[in-house]
């Protein structure tokens, strides 16, 4: 009758409510021993139920779907200096946060996540639309707002990448015979390397691996509009791809990082200094030129890492992608 | 005074959380104080007082934490009302998955952690499905689509209480439990009150010193397991 219900009722180790079961009748009708060893009382079940039934045939939240901009305005930096501009993001744009280490470029990515309302050492206020967030999209938790993806993250359960994306893909009530995990898998092998199947384990994922089959998730199964990322520089994968990936799902994504390959994919990029923002740069064509020249040099160092893991020497003088030989730098 | 009672399975972070919350609500004018629960010992009570909170603690030593933590809630509370505190945490053991210290009309937050497993809200009694608030805390550690699945489970277990992400070393959250907290209703005096839900009960021998193991030994209220099927 509702995957909820029956999902509930299946922890309590219950079978499903009979079809066409009215819930305070099927309540009613429950032994009161029954009812001890699930820890809820006869009006409490029936309510819960009641509530299940609701999340079912409520509208999806508004929330989500339809996060045009993100603004983060009225911060100010550990020396009290306050942001003068406010930062405007919107759908379908990459922008990086740049700066050095500790100078606060995680307390930024904090302030989006927890939508921040003066509240925080930044002062920060975040706004969606251009208005300020309802206490629903601060707090429904089947509809966060914004995603996060970082290095210190890693999968904990004990399942197989099939199982666990099937998992996933109910809790959103979508179908598992859509394809979708088969999908998701496909572009995580797309972005990683190294290929993998439904029935490895999560656990023994590589960290290229995981963090691809993490943004591969993100794009397809995650509902929320916002993407934070905190460094994934370190993990193999085609970090163009994967960036290319989240925007296509009209998602803003931010992303914090030491890596020039990233900090130049983004549409701008944010410079952080002393905890607040002191300038916002948009990628010039310039810039990307340059960008085209840094991915050569970093599939050069790729292809001789592979070469070196395979047990080949390397003597013969690097091959540039994009260039005639007469233009290669010079290689010592 | 607000009263509120904190409760979640051993090792979630209630203590680094409520540290950051009590923190916040004292640094915006309140007097906050703490008693804290547990098994056979603790020496959480050192980091409250480190903020300089009056705090008090309770050890169940043999018994049952749940219903030691009951019988003593009131005295709590009229110790929290001799201090003149405007605002009581009780953080309790949460020693077993079917505790139940929630009562009614008073804040109740219940605390889980995202790296108890994503199938944990589903064992979780009384004290999850009843709570008013939910903190999650350690989801900077798993991947988003376990925050995902796990968030889901909780929202199943109790599809009543607004959810907060928390992190009690960053302190994520804790202005927000502290918001929560500041409108929490206000309590004079828990007699009469009831629980929401009973108690986990066993009134059997071994609930008086009974060790010996054998049919013999077992007088009172017991449940036996089923092996049929397995024959």
């Amino acid at each position: 009758m509702s995957p909820r219900i029956a999902a509930f009722l299946s922890g309590l180790g219950l079978p499903d409510l009979p079809a066409g079961a009215c819930i305070d009748g099927w309540t009613a009708a429950m032994p009161e021993a029954a009812l001890q060893d699930m820890g809820l009382d006869r009006e409490q079940l029936a309510a819960h139920l009641h509530l299940l039934l609701q999340a079912e045939t409520a509208e999806p939240p508004a929330a989500q779907s339809a996060i045009h901009t993100l603004t983060v305005e009225g911060g100010h930096g550990k020396d009290g200096h306050a942001e003068h501009d406010a930062l405007v993001l919107s759908a379908g744009e990459i922008v990086c946060i740049v700066g050095p280490t500790g100078s606060g470029k995680s307390r930024l990515l904090a302030d989006v996540e927890c939508l921040a309302q003066g509240d925080t050492p930044s002062g920060r206020r975040i706004l969606l639309n251009g208005a300020l967030p309802t206490p629903d999209q601060r707090f429904a938790p089947d509809c966060k707002l914004v995603a996060q993806l970082s290095q210190n993250m890693n999968f904990v359960v004990d399942l197989t990448v099939g199982v666990f994306l099937d998992m996933h893909a109910a809790c959103r009530q979508i179908d598992p015979d859509s394809g979708v995990t088969g999908r998701i898998i496909a572009i995580a092998n797309s972005l990683a390397g190294e290929r993998f199947g439904p029935d490895v384990s999560l656990t023994q994922l590589s960290g290229g691996q995981a963090r691809a089959l993490m943004i591969a998730d993100a794009a397809l199964l995650s509902e929320s509009p916002i993407v934070l990322i905190d460094e994934i520089e370190n993990a193999g994968i085609n970090r163009r791809d994967a960036l290319d990936l989240l925007v296509s799902e009209d998602k803003i994504v931010l992303v914090s990082t030491h890596d020039p390959l990233l900090a130049l994919l983004g549409n701008r990029r944010v410079i952080i200094s002393h905890g607040r923002i002191a300038d916002v740069i948009t990628t010039s064509e310039a810039e990307k030129a340059v960008l085209i020249q840094l991915e050569d040099i970093d599939a050069a160092m790729l292809a001789v890492r592979e070469r070196l893991a395979r047990g080949e020497r390397i003597e013969d003088p690097i091959v540039w992608a994009h260039q005639s030989p007469r233009e290669r730098p010079h290689v010592r | 005074m607000r009263l509120v009672t904190v409760a979640g399975p051993p090792s979630v972070g209630k203590t680094s959380l409520f540290i950051k919350v009590a923190a916040r609500l004292r640094d915006d004018g309140a007097h906050v104080g703490v008693v804290k629960f547990d098994a056979l010992s603790t020496t959480d009570d050192a980091a409250y007082a480190a903020l300089g909170l009056p705090v008090r603690v309770g050890l169940s030593g043999g018994l049952c934490p749940d219903h030691y933590f009951v019988s003593n809630i009131d005295d709590c509370v009229a110790w929290g009302h001799g201090n003149g505190l405007d605002v009581l945490i009780i953080e309790t053991a949460g020693l077993c998955n079917r505790c139940s210290p929630h009562i009614k009309g008073v804040l109740a937050i219940c605390v889980v952690d995202n790296l108890a497993g994503i199938h944990t809200p589903r064992k979780i009694g009384p004290m999850l499905r009843l709570a008013d608030v939910v903190a999650i805390t350690k989801g900077d550690i798993v991947s988003q689509a376990e925050r995902e699945v796990f968030a889901y489970n909780v929202r199943l277990a109790n599809p009543r209480a607004p959810v907060v992400w928390c992190n009690g070393i960053t302190g994520q959250g804790a202005m927000d439990l502290a918001f929560r907290i500041d409108a929490a209703p206000r309590i004079d005096t828990l007699e009469h009150h009831h629980l929401r839900f009973s108690m986990p009960s066993a009134a059997c021998s071994y609930c008086v010193g009974e060790t010996a193991i054998g049919e013999t030994y077992q007088r009172g209220n017991v449940r036996k397991m089923s092996f049929e099927d397995s024959r």
